[in-house]
């Protein structure tokens, strides 16, 4: 069997990897997105671009301190964590009793300014950052070739994902977290610092985004316009699968990915609008989203 | 209200809960204007009033769940206004708002474990079990899923493991079907027994004087009137007048 469907199996796996990837990183970002949307009613324009810092302190890092790939893993997303904590004690916070557009036009604005300020410094033409040793090569699959580093990025997405889901779902601490989310007044009173919960969720959702970005850092370029590209796609990931919803989040940016890599195989013309036609569909059908609730 | 009433009504002890000159305010709409209320160690005190007197708004003073309060609320000896909101629980004061306040994205188990211990000596959850026979074995069911009996019962039995010595019950009874209250007056009964101090709001005050050993009445804003629950059938009259039944 050389052709499936008239197209080569090494052509259609690729495609479907390359799918797999960007849905890795769609899946993460919506995350991030949707568990600061759930707690604060913030949509977070500003988590593309908190996404290329990520990838950027892990540049830094190797080009001015030495610090490699695994160190990056952790100390990236633990200050880009504390840079929304900051965010989110200065300028966030006063916007909360305000409508939700506020919240959206204020980190919208950061984003312009955390892009300008790296593309005033760095230029746009991009920075390579080498794949770590440890993970270089690839394996014959038989019916593809695969990567080894673009195999650990979609199993470490698919595993911080599912470990988010779980400390959501499963945990103490995810229960206070759903149901500050329902209703953070009453969590207060019984005894909960709600605003320190609601400074740690923003704080955790873009350090998943800054975690995206050191993942993606060795296959894309670091560029401060990395995270604008992919914020647009992944913002209709989250209509798609519903605002706040965790498993939403989670499985429509898998499927879309895949779905995307699909496109690009069947009917290349469509690959950049098929996420977008989507939207539309499910935006008339299920206006709350896939897995959203009705509010 | 007249000065002297406060001085016969604090009795004897000192109050666990003394509310003095409370005035509350929502955004730009005054809606407390001066309450005092004392509540002893032990007894249920029930608020009696009509919708918008003010009940409602007492306890979420107390609990600093409103926008801004003035005056004097003493706990313990505690000064709570003023102090944060997620500290004032921690006091040991647990509170059940009028609307329950089940949350639909957690289970039963997990609305019943969600608030935090906050003193020694609150009672086990098959302690709660025992009292909310209904509560056990629905472990699972989505919370929201509950009869709106069942899920006034976990609203109390949540507040009940937290080891909080005065509990805040805001109208239990409404929208509730007769056998429903007459269990909650059980439980609120050997809630009692066990020592709890409980200070309820009530529309029904038929249910209110099988329960309490006082009662404040509230119009506008402030309190009116306290009649001891032993006075209650002399003071109908009265009574009737104020609540427009």
């Amino acid at each position: 069997m050389s052709q499936l469907l008239g197209i080569p199996p090494q052509a259609l796996f690729g495609q479907l990897l390359l799918g797999l990837i960007n849905g890795s990183f769609y899946a993460l970002l919506s995350l991030g997105l949707a568990v600061i949307f759930g707690m604060l009613n913030v949509v977070n324009m500003a988590h593309g671009a908190l996404y290329m810092v990520g990838a950027f302190v892990a540049w830094l890092l190797l080009t001015y301190a030495g610090v490699g790939y695994w160190g990056a893993l952790v100390l990236a997303p633990l200050a880009v964590g504390l840079v929304g904590l900051a965010l989110e004690r200065t300028l966030l916070r006063r916007l909360y009793k305000v409508d939700h557009l506020y919240g959206l036009l204020l980190t919208f604005g950061l984003a312009l300014i955390f892009e300008g300020a790296f593309r005033h410094h760095y230029g746009v033409s991009g920075q390579p950052y080498p794949i770590p040793d440890l993970l270089k090569g690839g394996t014959n699959l038989g019916f593809m070739y695969l990567p080894t580093y673009r195999g650990w990025v979609v199993a470490a997405s698919l595993l911080v994902c599912l470990g988010t889901w779980f400390a959501i779902e499963r945990t103490k601490l995810g229960a206070y977290l759903r149901a500050a989310t329902e209703n953070p007044t009453l969590v207060q009173a019984f005894g909960i610092n709600v605003p320190v919960m609601v400074s740690l969720t923003y704080g955790f959702g873009v350090a998943l985004a800054g975690l995206a970005g050191v993942l993606a850092a060795p296959i894309y370029q670091v560029s401060p316009m990395m995270g604008s590209n992919l914020i647009i796609v992944v913002f209709a990931v989250v209509v798609i699968g519903g605002m706040g919803s965790i498993l939403g989040a989670i499985v429509t940016g898998l499927g879309l990915g895949l779905l995307e890599g699909l496109t690009k195989v069947f009917y290349p013309e469509a690959s950049n609008i098929v996420v977008f036609v989507i939207m539309a569909v499910v935006l008339m059908v299920k206006p709350a989203g896939l897995f959203g609730r009705e509010r | 209200m007249p000065d002297g009433m406060r001085k016969t009504t604090a009795g004897t002890g000192t109050a666990m809960l003394d509310i003095t000159d409370l005035h509350g305010f929502y955004g730009e709409s005054h809606v407390l204007h001066g309450v005092n209320i004392d509540v002893r160690q032990g007894e249920v005190v029930t608020l009696l009033g009509r919708n918008g007197a003010g009940k409602t708004s007492t306890m979420r003073a107390i609990m600093g769940i409103m926008g801004k309060r003035t005056g004097s609320i003493r706990f313990q000896g505690h000064e709570l206004i003023g102090m944060a909101p997620h500290r004032i629980p921690r006091l040991g004061i647990g509170y059940v708002p009028e609307e329950r306040g089940i949350f639909s994205s957690l289970s039963v188990d997990e609305n019943l474990a969600l608030p935090p211990v906050v003193k020694e000596g609150g009672m086990t959850v098959p302690q709660i079990h025992a009292l909310f026979p209904n509560l056990k074995g629905r472990g699972a069911t989505q919370g929201t899923r509950l009869s709106g009996g069942e899920q006034q019962m976990l609203a109390i039995g949540r507040i009940l493991r937290t080891g909080a010595g005065l509990i805040l019950l805001d109208e239990p009874t409404e929208g509730l079907a007769p056998v429903i209250i007459e269990q909650i007056g059980v439980a609120v009964r050997a809630l009692k027994q066990r020592g709890f101090t409980i200070l309820l709001v009530e529309q029904n005050f038929r249910f209110a004087a099988t329960i309490a050993d006082r009662h404040y009445v509230m119009e506008e804003g402030h309190v009116v009137d306290m009649i001891p629950n032993d006075q209650l059938h002399a003071n109908m009259d009265k009574l009737h007048t104020y609540l427009g039944v």
